[in-house]
């Protein structure tokens, strides 16, 4: 099923058509309205006037997280506070939050498009959504939420937290859609399981997850033991919140960007060159449809490709694949580049092993030290420490064979990991650099 | 024959055993041995419990990983050369022991001790064949 028939099976011809009005007029708008992009532009001796087709929009600043950070609070909003709405503030993982502003229309924008990915992912009128994102700053509840209502369906608000409360709602309210962090569901399956809830005598047909990046391995195990069909989100507050790309149901195959909203571009982080389609590099987007906070060529730091083959669902945009890491989460240890994505899949491999992890990298002297804690699950424990230390050499063991770079393990009590709630902390750099 | 041991994975950390021992006073549960085998960042605490469900399910609760091994208690004579006596038929029947320790309780005159054997099986027929004692689950914790 398709929400928006007209705008998501949009020929490429059409939709580019309409890119590039909304791009210009975007363009226009921020020179206009913010001090920043206009000084911006200005350093790079361009001018709206210069965006005359869609290649064009390369010749155009790009915008980080730092910028962001610079006119924090509200200096990057393009209109008066009397038309803003709403404020969220992004979940500030990296450091400080960076505030974001919407317009009236901005929420109506984000629920179309929210309504649109939940349809997307399976959901429909009729069906019980449990929306277990965090209510509040983060744009994770109130997005799912406000594309619920759009969509026609129940949505329960259940917010993060209070785990052994949703537990007990799933079982009695009889939920069709879980939108969760991956991390989060997984949590809940545990929770349910000390509970005696089987998640196979609960009524779930999809899942919709994202907000933190998370791998194909792990989708097979949350269908597995949630018993449900799985698909991956996308979306940040910098340039919507949730809802600005997602896995049809159909394919689950690279999540399709809603293209007439938002232009991505994949770039070398090191060169800042364009990519082609298909190579692996950091996304870009422009928004060409918000009205208070419009993102030109914002950097995401998220690690993807884009793909422009049809897709069986019908849908004509881009696919983005799967986030395999952050071009600033990724870690350089002795010159081997590594993301935690990477980690994750060796652990979900090995046998018995939770997908409960963090890295830890430390320097002793000038040497990196990379230490991976790992929770040890029921299915990996022993009474015997020699049982236990083989676990540990066996995933130190396929760490070096997959990913080139020596990893001292280290097994530690479950739950010690905080995962529960919103994002976990998959990383601790300790280096001094 | 066997009983039932479990085991619980600590961190090396100050104060998780106490921790365990803390949890495990306040369910009303009497622990009848003990041993702790530990390496430089983790250790498995080996515990025989007079309520062994209930020792497990909360310390669960309190969010320990617990396991259960079968193992057995041996009647071992207490003068010198009594647990050697076993050890040497265990050695001539090539059965390797993986770990063991002593039980609180005496078996009249003789000591006890929980041997962990793999297999199992193979280890209860050679004791059996050598005449060594091996107290069952129930009548070790009747005594």
């Amino acid at each position: 099923m398709i929400y928006n028939m007209e705008f998501e099976t949009m020929p490429r011809e059409a939709l580019e058509a309409i890119q590039l009005r909304r791009l210009q007029a975007t363009v226009e708008r921020v020179y206009a309205n913010v001090t920043f992009y206009r000084e911006k532009f200005k350093q790079n001796k361009v001018s709206p006037a210069d965006i005359r087709s869609l290649d064009d929009l390369q010749r155009l600043p790009f915008t980080t997280k730092q910028d962001l950070r610079d006119n924090y609070p509200f200096g990057m909003f393009a209109t008066p506070m009397d038309l803003v709405v709403r404020i969220h503030a992004s979940s500030g993982t990296t450091g400080q939050p960076t505030v974001v502003g919407y317009t009236a229309r901005d929420i109506q924008t984000w629920a179309q498009l929210m309504a649109r990915a939940l349809m997307a992912g399976g959901a429909d009128r009729g069906d019980i959504i449990h929306n277990a994102y965090g209510y509040g700053l983060f744009t994770g509840g109130l997005g799912v939420h406000y594309g619920a209502e759009l969509l026609g369906a129940s949505v329960i608000p259940v917010s993060g937290g209070n785990t052994r409360r949703q537990v007990m709602i799933m079982k009695d309210f009889g939920p069709t859609i879980l939108t969760a962090t991956p991390s989060y569901s997984l949590h809940l399956v545990e929770v349910a399981e000390e509970m005696g809830v089987s998640f196979k005598n609960l009524k779930f047909k999809f899942g919709i997850f994202g907000a933190e990046p998370w791998s194909e391995t792990m989708r097979a195990e949350i269908e597995r033991k949630l018993n449900l069909v799985a698909v991956d989100i996308y979306g940040l507050s910098e340039v919507m919140g949730p809802g600005v790309a997602i896995e049809c149901k159909e394919a689950k195959r690279g999540l399709h960007i809603f293209e007439d909203h938002f232009i991505p571009e994949i770039i070398d982080p090191v060169t800042l060159q364009r990519l082609p389609y298909g190579q692996k590099g950091e996304l870009v987007f422009t928004t060409i449809t918000k009205e208070a906070f419009p993102v030109i060529r914002y950097r995401t730091r998220d690690i993807c490709s884009l793909n422009p083959e049809p897709c069986i669902c019908g849908r004509t945009h881009l696919r983005m694949s799967r986030v395999t890491g952050r071009s600033d989460d990724m870690l350089i240890i002795r010159g081997v580049n590594v993301f935690p994505s990477q980690i994750e899949s060796v652990l979900m491999d090995t046998e018995g092993v939770t997908p409960h992890y963090q890295l830890i990298v430390d320097r002793e002297g000038a040497l990196d030290v990379l230490t991976v804690r790992v929770e040890v699950g029921e299915k990996m424990f022993s009474d015997e420490v020699k049982q236990l230390q083989a676990v540990e050499k066996r995933i130190s063991h396929n760490i070096k064979e997959l990913l080139g770079v020596s990893a001292s393990v280290k097994l530690v009590e479950p739950k010690t990991i905080a995962r529960s709630e919103g994002k976990a902390v998959r990383v601790i750099d300790n280096r001094k650099l | 024959m066997q009983v039932e041991q479990i085991s619980v994975f600590l961190e090396n950390k100050s104060g998780r055993l106490s921790e365990v021992t803390g949890i495990l006073a306040e369910a009303g549960v009497n622990i009848r041995a003990l041993a702790l085998a530990d390496t430089s960042d983790f250790g498995v605490l080996r515990l025989i419990v007079d309520h062994k469900e209930r020792a497990i399910q909360t310390l669960k609760d309190n969010g320990f990983t617990v396991g259960k091994t079968e193992v057995l208690a041996i009647e071992v004579e207490d003068r010198p050369g009594g647990l050697h006596k076993i050890l040497e038929i265990l050695r001539g029947n090539g059965i390797n022991v993986e770990y063991m320790y002593a039980y609180v309780r005496q078996s009249g005159k003789n000591a006890i001790m929980i041997f962990r054997f793999d297999p199992i099986e193979t280890a209860i027929k050679v004791l059996q064949k050598n005449a060594v004692r091996i107290i069952d689950g129930a009548t070790l914790h009747a005594m």
